[in-house]
């Protein structure tokens, strides 16, 4: 054989230039390669856009965060932006009444149709309630405001109010001091129902990952069907359930339009489930257009919208993370 | 009769524990069971075979009317356990459950400690008072089962923590502690290695005296060790039924004779 | 002989109750749909006329004179179209990318993991977000920045509905054309292009549907204007900030404009949202399952 014959040219190519060029054989492999790296250059975004939106909100909170210290702005109790006073205090404690009162109302309901449909429902009624969850996610959050306005504030004042005020105005939570059927009450009753179909849909599936072999061995020793949900599949899905929970918060605390539309929009501490609440993303939307005209208004803003997006970031991870693992747990 | 040939066969069992009369099952618009019309005799090993697909684990799950956890499935006709038709109306389906217990294919211990898996059943029926009757429920059950030896040192740890053979002879003590009076097995052997299959096999024959046991199996092998009596299935119906001895030593009909040489 | 009948313990009744109890839940949940309906629509229908579609507002029209709401139909329609169109440049190969080359891989399951991420992130976050990038770029608010920014929100959207689809692909199949020798970019845009069909549809109406209703971050980057949109460059009004002006209105006509409103834009999300499910399931016919 002859030595010269024996050099493989990709291979001091290689040494010389330090790429690997073997694997490019054929014009097809080199599209395959080309395609490969450009389509992996697509799936950074995602990644990226996450870190972009915290880091450019993060920028421009960045003035405010240097002027006051931190528990100023979070624990300040006055908001009085033309005295230079940030305190985001009454916003965060409406947000998280607002929230609160929301996710309380829908979980009961959420967790009873979920399973109802995961465990009763024959086919054909699933069939007919997944296009009727569909229809409720559809539905944009103007139009939950405006039904907000038109049939839940009203319900409160007249109904709900009155009857509370009657059986229940000794408890502080439930006591009426603001009747105008505006608050938190109304905002939490339409975010019960904005975020039911999501929590409804995240439940079914988690319940859908318990094998059926485990509910038959129940059922086999003569369990009842609530007996075998009980005993076997509600500890199964514990930890979903409460990731479910988490995620629709999540959705509740950012909620904008329908809530600001109903909550009545005053700055306060509020004591009651009655009262009037100004939860920080109607802040942040009521008050965008003056916000050039105060100095650090426009970064107070923002970094209501920085805390916002920090403690939605946390929730949602944490119950992203259980819920794909527990999906992941029905493929293997 | 619909179906004269299976005629003969019928009366010849002195004391039978099941009776199946006019079963028709479909699946949606597919005819799963056509017009099963058998009996089962008590206190013995019943088995059930013919190639797969044939409607045997139909057949068998018509038994603890497991059949109706499907979507779309139909049943017409009766399953009278002690004349009783467990498809009436007024029938409980947990108290039918409770009577025929069953072995699944696979086995599936609850996600729960050993002691806990054996305690489920019974403590669904309220069955006992206090935990030391419980205890010593455990111990009798995981010693029919036998179990017990290998186990009674960690009856606490997780239940998937067990071999698979020792898994399904703990399934076998579950199932047992509810004192049901028939047990049936889907395939029961069919996901174990041979020493653990030869296992429940022994445990199934020496339970046979106690319990009316159905047993599915797609071995024919199997079929030889266990049965006293035999129901041949091909195609949703069931071709040939009777005492082992019997089909196996001079099968009537030209299909079982296929099966029992290897032809199908 | 064994008693098999049904005697009613305590077990039975509490199943009985439960059962009761969820079947009332769900009637409270599509309750809430049937109201919400009952609600625009009956408010809705009577402030409905044809001008309120085929005219922009004229002057006075938010002191009760006449005009209509084209403004705002047509800029939604720009913004939710041109959002879309721009969030599947990028989804596509995103959703390709995550079914052929990381399948179940570690990256792929981070992907997966931000795109659940950013599609939990709320639109007032997103449009404080474009509004800083606005500032630094001293862009105004304008149809091409609401379009943008509708498109970050539909991107995991539209991304994570053609994952889920496609995972659903029989993995046979490609590994049959990997088998003939196709590279794997090759399988990606015959087989799955193909497979995709469905997930792609659904994936645009899903998007298109959010894009349309999205008030919050249209509030900060699109704006609003009486006039249609002529260029990208200008502000364009859109129906769900129509709908949140008028009511903010003191004027009762102009309130039940803004119901009329509401009305067309249920309306718009409802046909969209029905059309998707029919296609997929007329689409899903034609594929592999």
């Amino acid at each position: 054989m002859n030595q010269i014959e024996q050099i493989d040219i990709p291979q001091v190519i290689e040494k010389m230039t330090g790429r690997t060029t073997r694997p490019v054989t054929t014009s097809r492999a080199r599209q395959d390669n080309f395609a490969r790296r450009t389509f992996f250059v697509f799936t950074l975004l995602p990644v990226l856009l996450i870190l972009i939106v915290t880091i450019a909100l993060l920028a421009r909170s960045w003035p405010i965060l240097k002027a006051y210290p931190l528990s100023d702005l979070l624990f300040g109790t006055v908001w009085k932006p033309t005295n230079g006073q940030f305190g985001f205090w009454p916003f965060i404690l409406g947000t998280f009444w607002v929230t609160a009162v929301g996710v309380l109302l829908a979980v009961p309901p959420c967790i009873l149709t979920s399973i109802y449909l995961a465990e009763y429902a024959h086919t054909k009624l699933r069939s007919t309630a997944k296009p009727i969850l569909d229809l409720l996610a559809a539905i944009p959050p103007v139009v939950y405001g405006v039904w907000g306005l038109l049939a839940i504030v009203p319900f409160v004042d007249k109904v709900l109010a009155p009857l509370s005020d009657r059986w229940l105005g000794s408890v502080s939570i439930f006591s009426v001091n603001q009747p105008t059927g505006f608050g938190i009450l109304a905002a939490g009753i339409v975010l019960a129902v904005m975020i039911a179909p999501l929590i409804i849909s995240v439940m079914y599936e988690i319940f859908s990952t318990v094998p059926n072999d485990l509910r038959h061995a129940s059922l086999a020793v003569g369990a009842t069907q609530w007996q075998t949900i009980r005993n076997i599949v509600l500890p199964q899905v514990a930890p979903g359930i409460l990731a479910a929970i988490v995620l629709g918060a999540s959705r509740a605390l950012g909620e904008t339009i329908a809530v600001l539309m109903v909550v009545g929009n005053i700055p306060q501490s509020p004591t009651s489930i009655f009262d009037s609440a100004y939860p920080l993303p109607a802040l942040i939307a009521n008050n965008y257009g003056e916000m050039m005209s105060i100095p650090l208004y426009d970064s107070a803003l923002l970094s209501a919208a920085l805390v916002l997006l920090v403690i939605i970031l946390i929730f949602n991870i944490l119950s992203i993370l259980i819920i794909q693992r527990m999906l992941r747990r029905k493929w293997s | 009769m619909l179906h004269s040939y299976s005629a003969p066969q019928q009366g010849q069992i002195m004391d039978s524990h099941i009776q199946v009369k006019n079963l028709n099952v479909y699946y949606g618009k597919q005819q799963a069971l056509k017009n099963i019309n058998i009996e089962i005799p008590k206190n013995q090993i019943t088995v059930i075979m013919g190639p797969s697909g044939c409607g045997k684990t139909t057949l068998l799950k018509s038994l603890n009317r497991f059949l109706e956890l499907n979507d779309g499935t139909q049943i017409d006709g009766e399953v009278l356990v002690d004349g009783q038709n467990i498809y009436d109306r007024d029938v409980d389906v947990t108290e039918v459950r409770k009577v025929v217990g069953l072995l699944a294919q696979r086995p599936s211990p609850l996600p729960m400690s050993i002691y806990d898996n054996v305690v489920y059943g019974m403590n669904i029926h309220r069955m006992k008072s206090d935990r030391k009757e419980y205890k010593a429920a455990v111990r009798h059950y995981l010693e029919i089962a036998g179990l017990w030896e290998e186990v009674h040192k960690r009856l606490h740890d997780p239940a998937t923590s067990l071999s698979i053979g020792q898994q399904q002879r703990l399934c076998l003590a579950r199932g047992l502690a509810v004192e049901p009076e028939i047990i049936l097995g889907d395939e029961p052997t069919s996901a174990l290695d041979p020493i653990s299959s030869q296992n429940i096999e022994s445990r199934l024959i020496e339970l046979k005296q106690q319990y009316t046991t159905v047993i599915v199996t797609h071995t024919l092998r199997q079929a030889k060790r266990l049965a006293d009596y035999v129901i041949y299935m091909y195609l949703g119906e069931v071709i040939e039924a009777g005492p082992a001895k019997e089909v196996f030593g001079n099968p009537q009909h030209e299909r079982t004779r296929a099966y029992l040489e290897g032809q199908i | 002989m064994v008693l098999m009948k049904k005697k009613w313990q305590r077990r039975h009744i509490v199943e009985a109750v439960i059962k009761s109890v969820m079947q009332f839940s769900l009637v409270v949940v599509a309750g809430a749909l049937g109201l919400i309906l009952w609600t625009i629509i009956s408010r809705g229908l009577p402030a409905l006329s044809w001008d309120m579609v085929t005219k922009i507002p004229e002057g006075g029209y938010y002191m009760g004179k006449g005009g209509g709401i084209l403004n705002a139909i047509l800029g939604s329609l720009y913004l939710a179209a041109g959002g879309t169109f721009l969030a599947m440049v990028f989804s596509v190969p995103i959703a390709m990318y995550l079914k052929t080359y990381l399948g179940e891989s570690k990256w792929g399951n981070y992907v997966r993991l931000s795109l659940d991420v950013l599609w939990g992130i709320p639109s007032i976050v997103y449009g404080a977000f474009g509004f800083t990038v606005m500032i630094a770029l001293g862009m105004r608010a304008s149809l091409l920045a609401g379009i943008i920014i509708l498109a970050l929100i539909e991107l995991p959207i539209m991304t994570r509905a053609m994952d889920e689809v496609i995972r659903r692909m029989p993995v046979d199949l490609e590994h049959a054309a990997l088998a003939l020798g196709s590279t794997k970019f090759e399988v990606a845009l015959r087989v799955v292009t193909r497979q995709m069909l469905p997930g792609i549809t659904t994936a645009i109406l899903l998007g298109f549907g959010r894009g349309i209703g999205d008030a919050a971050s249209v509030l900060f980057t699109a704006g609003y204007t009486d006039r249609i949109p002529t260029s990208l460059m200008r502000p364009t009004a859109s129906l769900p900030l129509a709908v949140f002006f008028q009511l903010g209105s003191p004027y009762p006509e102009v309130q039940q404009r803004g119901y009329a409103a509401a009305l067309i834009l249920t309306v718009i999300v409802l046909v969209i949202s029905l059309g998707s499910r029919w296609l997929s399931s007329r689409l899903n016919k034609y594929t592999i399952k």
